[in-house]
C-alpha cells in the first residue's frame, strides 16, 4: 500500500510538471467541445437544385415554386440546357437536376400524364435518398392539387389513406444536437485516456527510467495501478467539465440519473485506460505505441455507432461492434442522458465493461516484464 | 546533392529498421479502408420492429407481411403493454415499434381514413431517420397496391436517375473520405516525430553542426515517407477497385499526382509540428488528440460542410483532406478531368507551399 502511495506520487508529479501535456490533456478536448457539436448536424436541407425548365408554362412554374417553398431545396440556376445543368453536378454546385420537357403542360392537360426527369448526384447516398423522398412527397402534393383543380370529382375518391404518424420517442424535437453531442463527448474523453497511457510506459521504456523499476522491489500490478489511477482521475474530471458545457452551453438536460453515468464511465475508464496501458507493454517506442493505439481508436470510433448507426452495419462488423468498448459508452451515454435509463437497464452493458476492465488490466500487468 | 542523396539514405535506413512501424504502416491502412469501406453505411439492415397489434385484422396483418418480407427489417410480434415497450426501448433492446390501433382495417374502409403509428427511438436520430422512411414507403407501398383499381388522372411521372451511384451504397462516400483522412494522420503522425525525435535523443546536434542546410534537413526527412506513403496509397486504391467495387472514373495518373501532392502537404504539416514541439510525447498528442476529431467532422464526408455555422465553414477550410477528399470524390468517382479540381489543387499547393516556408523559419540552427 506504501509503495503505491509513493509511486502515485511519483506519477502525479510528473503529470502535472509537464504543463505543456497537462495543457494537451485537458484544453484541447474542451476546446473541441466547445467547437466540434456546430458541426455535427445530420440534416438534409440545402439541397442544391438547377431546373431545366423547356415549357415555360405556368403549370412548371408553380412546380418550382412548391419545390422551392419546401425549404429543402434551393434553386441554383433556371432556365438552362441539360447539358449545362449536368456541368453543375459535375463540379458539385448542384446535387439535383430537374429537367421539364417541352409541353409539359398540353400534355398533362391532354394526356393526363406527362414524364419529368430528375438526376441526383448520388455519391452521398444517403442525401440522394432522402432529397428523392422529398422531391416524392412535393410531387404527390402537386398532384393532388391539379385534381382539385380539375376533377374534384376524383379528389373524394383519393382521400382514402392510411395516416402515418411517426413518434420519436425520448428526442421529440428530432434535434441532432442531442443525439450527437453527449456521445462526441465520450469520444473525446476515450481519445485522451487511449493516447495518454499509450505513450506512458513506453516513454520510460524509451528514457531507460524503466530499469529503475525492474530492479526495484516494486510489485508489477502497483506498478501498472499507480498509472492507472491519476489518469482515471484526470478523464474523470474532463469528463465533468464536458458535461457542465452540456448543460449550460448546449442545454442538454439529463433525463435519467447522472450517478448511475457516472458509475458506468467509472468503470469504463478502466476497461479503456487498461487498454491504453497494455499497448504501451507491448511497444518498444512511443512512435510504435502511438500508431497501434491510433488504429484501434479510429475502429473504435468509427465502429462505435454515433456517426452512422450499427444497425446498418454488415453482420461481421455489428461482431466487431461487440468488443469495441466506445460503442457501450455511447449507447449507455445515450440511454441513460436521453431516455432515462436506470441502473437495471444499463446492467448488460456494464457487465460487458466491467469483465473487459478486469481482462485487460490484468492483461497488462502479465505482460509487464521486469526486464529488459 | 550527393550530401541529400547520402541524408536520405540515412533516413531510410532509420524508417527501414523498425520492422514494427513498418509493418504497421502498410498494414493499418489497408484494413482501416477494407474495414469502414465494407462496415460504413447509413443504409439499415435487418432492424428487429416490434409490431403493437390492437387491430389483428387483415390489413394489419398484410402491411406486417410486407414489412416482415422486406430485407430491411425482421419482425418481432409482440402484443406489448405501453410501460413494456417503454422498458424495452430504456433497456436499448429495440428501436421502434408499429402500433395499429384497433378497428384498423374497418376504419379503412369505412372512414377511408385510418392512423398508424410509428415509434422510433430518436436518440439514434440517423437510424430513426431511415426506418421512418422505409416504413412510411412500405404502407405507402401497400396503399398504393389497395388504391390500384382507380386510375388517377393527371399524374406526373418523375423518372429518377441516380448519378454515379445508382445503388445508393456508402462505399462511393465513405471510401474518398475514409482515405483522406487514414492518409492524412498517417503521414503527419510519420513526419511529427522526424526532428523531434532527433532533438529528444541528442542527435539534433550532430546534425546542426554538419554543412546541411536547413531546407536539406527538411527535405531529406520527408522523403523516405512519401516513398512509403505512395505505396499505401496505391495498395489503398488496388483495394478500393478490387475488393470495394469502387472503379477509378477518372485518369489514374491525375489521381496519383494530386495524392503525392496532398501526401506531402501532411509530410509538411507533420515536420511543422515536429519543429516547434520539444517533446516525441507532445509532437504525437498535438497530431493525434489535436487533429483526429476535427479532421473527421469537419472533413465534409461526415456531415454536410454546407449545414454549419458559416465560422466553422471557415475553419473547415484549413484542414487539408477536406480538399483532398473533394479531389477524389471529383476524379475518382465521378471522372472529372482537371479542370474541374484545379482550384482545390491551387489551394493544397499553397497549404503546402506555406507550410513549407513557416517550418523553415521556424527551424532553429541552435540548441537551445
Amino acid at each position: 500500500m506504501r509503495t503505491l502511495k509513493i509511486l502515485l506520487q511519483k506519477e502525479v508529479r510528473q503529470i502535472f510538471r509537464n504543463k505543456i501535456i497537462l495543457r494537451i490533456a485537458t484544453i484541447m478536448p474542451i476546446m473541441q467541445f466547445l467547437i466540434l457539436p456546430l458541426a455535427a448536424n445530420f440534416e438534409i436541407k440545402n439541397i442544391n437544385l438547377v431546373f431545366v425548365d423547356h415549357d415555360h408554362s405556368v403549370d412548371s412554374r408553380k412546380l418550382l415554386s412548391d419545390i422551392t417553398s419546401s425549404g429543402y431545396f434551393r434553386l441554383i440556376d433556371y432556365n438552362n440546357t441539360f447539358d449545362a445543368a449536368y456541368k453543375y453536378i459535375e463540379t458539385d454546385k448542384a446535387d439535383v437536376v430537374l429537367e421539364i420537357p417541352a409541353g409539359f403542360e398540353k400534355n398533362l392537360m391532354r394526356e393526363g400524364k406527362q414524364q419529368i426527369f430528375i438526376a441526383f448526384n448520388a455519391i452521398n447516398g444517403t442525401k440522394a435518398g432522402l432529397g428523392a423522398g422529398y422531391l416524392r412527397t412535393i410531387l404527390g402534393n402537386y398532384n393532388k392539387d391539379i385534381i382539385v383543380q380539375l376533377a374534384p370529382s376524383v379528389k373524394s375518391k383519393q382521400e382514402s389513406g392510411i395516416n402515418v404518424v411517426p413518434l420519436d420517442w425520448f428526442n421529440s424535437q428530432r434535434d441532432y444536437k442531442l443525439a450527437l453531442i453527449p456521445g462526441i463527448l465520450g469520444m473525446l474523453v476515450t481519445l485522451l485516456s487511449c493516447f495518454l497511457t499509450a505513450l506512458n510506459i513506453v516513454k520510460e521504456k524509451e528514457i531507460g527510467t524503466i530499469e529503475q523499476i525492474n530492479v526495484s522491489p516494486i510489485r508489477k500490478s502497483d506498478f501498472i495501478l499507480a498509472k492507472l489511477i491519476p489518469f482515471w482521475i484526470l478523464a474523470n474530471v474532463v469528463f465533468t467539465l464536458g458535461l457542465f458545457l452540456c448543460y449550460f452551453l448546449y442545454h442538454i438536460v439529463p433525463v435519467g440519473n447522472l450517478l448511475v453515468l457516472y458509475a458506468f464511465v467509472a468503470v469504463y475508464l478502466l476497461a479503456i485506460l487498461g487498454f491504453g496501458l497494455l499497448v504501451s507493454t507491448y511497444s518498444e517506442t512511443q512512435q510504435q505505441s502511438m500508431f497501434i493505439m491510433f488504429f484501434f481508436v479510429m475502429i473504435f470510433i468509427l465502429l462505435g455507432g454515433l456517426f452512422t448507426p450499427i444497425e446498418s452495419m454488415p453482420h461481421w462488423a455489428q461482431l466487431i461492434t461487440k468488443l469495441n468498448p466506445l460503442a457501450y459508452l455511447i449507447k449507455v451515454i445515450r440511454m441513460v442522458m436521453l431516455m432515462g435509463s436506470g441502473f437495471k437497464d444499463i446492467l448488460p452493458q456494464l457487465e460487458v465493461v466491467a469483465i473487459m476492465a478486469v481482462v485487460l488490466n490484468a492483461w497488462a500487468v502479465f505482460n509487464y516484464k521486469k526486464k529488459v | 546533392m550527393k550530401q541529400f542523396l547520402s541524408f536520405v539514405r540515412k533516413e531510410f535506413r532509420h524508417v527501414l529498421r523498425d520492422r514494427r512501424v513498418l509493418l504497421i504502416l502498410f498494414g493499418m491502412p489497408v484494413v482501416q479502408v477494407l474495414l469502414f469501406g465494407f462496415a460504413l453505411s447509413n443504409e439499415i439492415k435487418n432492424t428487429k420492429v416490434v409490431i403493437v397489434d390492437y387491430a389483428k385484422d387483415y390489413a394489419s396483418q398484410q402491411i406486417t407481411t410486407k414489412i416482415g418480407a422486406s430485407r430491411y427489417f425482421e419482425i418481432e410480434k409482440n402484443l406489448l403493454t405501453h410501460e413494456e415497450l417503454l422498458s424495452a426501448f430504456k433497456k436499448g433492446e429495440i428501436k421502434e415499434a408499429i402500433v395499429f390501433p384497433a378497428k384498423f382495417a374497418q376504419n379503412l374502409a369505412d372512414n377511408k381514413q385510418a392512423q398508424v403509428q410509428i415509434i422510433t427511438d430518436a436518440s439514434d436520430l440517423n437510424a430513426s431517420n431511415q426506418i421512418v422512411s422505409y416504413l412510411t414507403n412500405i404502407i405507402q407501398n401497400y396503399e398504393a397496391e389497395q388504391n390500384e383499381l382507380q386510375e388517377v388522372p393527371y399524374r406526373i411521372i418523375p423518372e429518377t436517375r441516380m448519378l454515379y451511384n445508382p445503388e445508393l451504397k456508402g462505399a462511393p462516400n465513405f471510401v474518398p473520405g475514409v482515405m483522406a483522412l487514414v492518409l492524412l494522420l498517417v503521414c503527419v503522425l510519420m513526419t511529427a516525430v522526424a526532428i523531434v525525435k532527433e532533438k529528444e535523443t541528442g542527435t539534433m546536434e550532430v546534425l546542426l553542426v554538419s554543412p546541411m542546410k536547413p531546407w536539406t534537413i527538411i527535405v531529406s526527412k520527408a522523403t523516405p515517407y512519401l516513398i512509403l506513403s505512395l505505396v499505401d496509397l496505391i495498395s489503398i486504391l488496388l483495394l478500393s477497385v478490387f475488393v470495394l467495387d469502387v472503379p477509378v472514373q477518372g485518369n489514374l495518373l491525375l489521381l496519383l499526382a494530386e495524392s503525392t501532392l496532398f501526401i506531402v502537404t501532411c509530410l509538411m504539416l507533420g515536420i511543422l509540428i515536429s519543429i516547434q514541439t520539444s517533446s516525441q510525447q507532445v509532437a504525437m498528442l498535438i497530431a493525434l488528440i489535436g487533429m483526429l476529431m476535427p479532421a473527421m467532422m469537419l472533413g465534409g464526408f461526415m456531415f454536410p460542410i454546407e449545414n454549419m455555422p458559416y465560422a466553422l465553414q471557415l475553419i473547415s477550410n484549413l484542414i487539408p483532406s477536406k480538399w483532398y477528399y473533394i479531389i477524389v470524390k471529383n476524379v475518382m468517382i465521378k471522372g472529372a478531368g482537371f479542370s474541374a479540381v484545379w482550384k482545390e489543387t491551387l489551394i493544397l499547393g499553397v497549404i503546402t507551399l506555406m507550410l513549407f516556408f513557416v517550418s523553415l523559419k521556424k527551424f532553429k540552427i541552435r540548441l537551445q
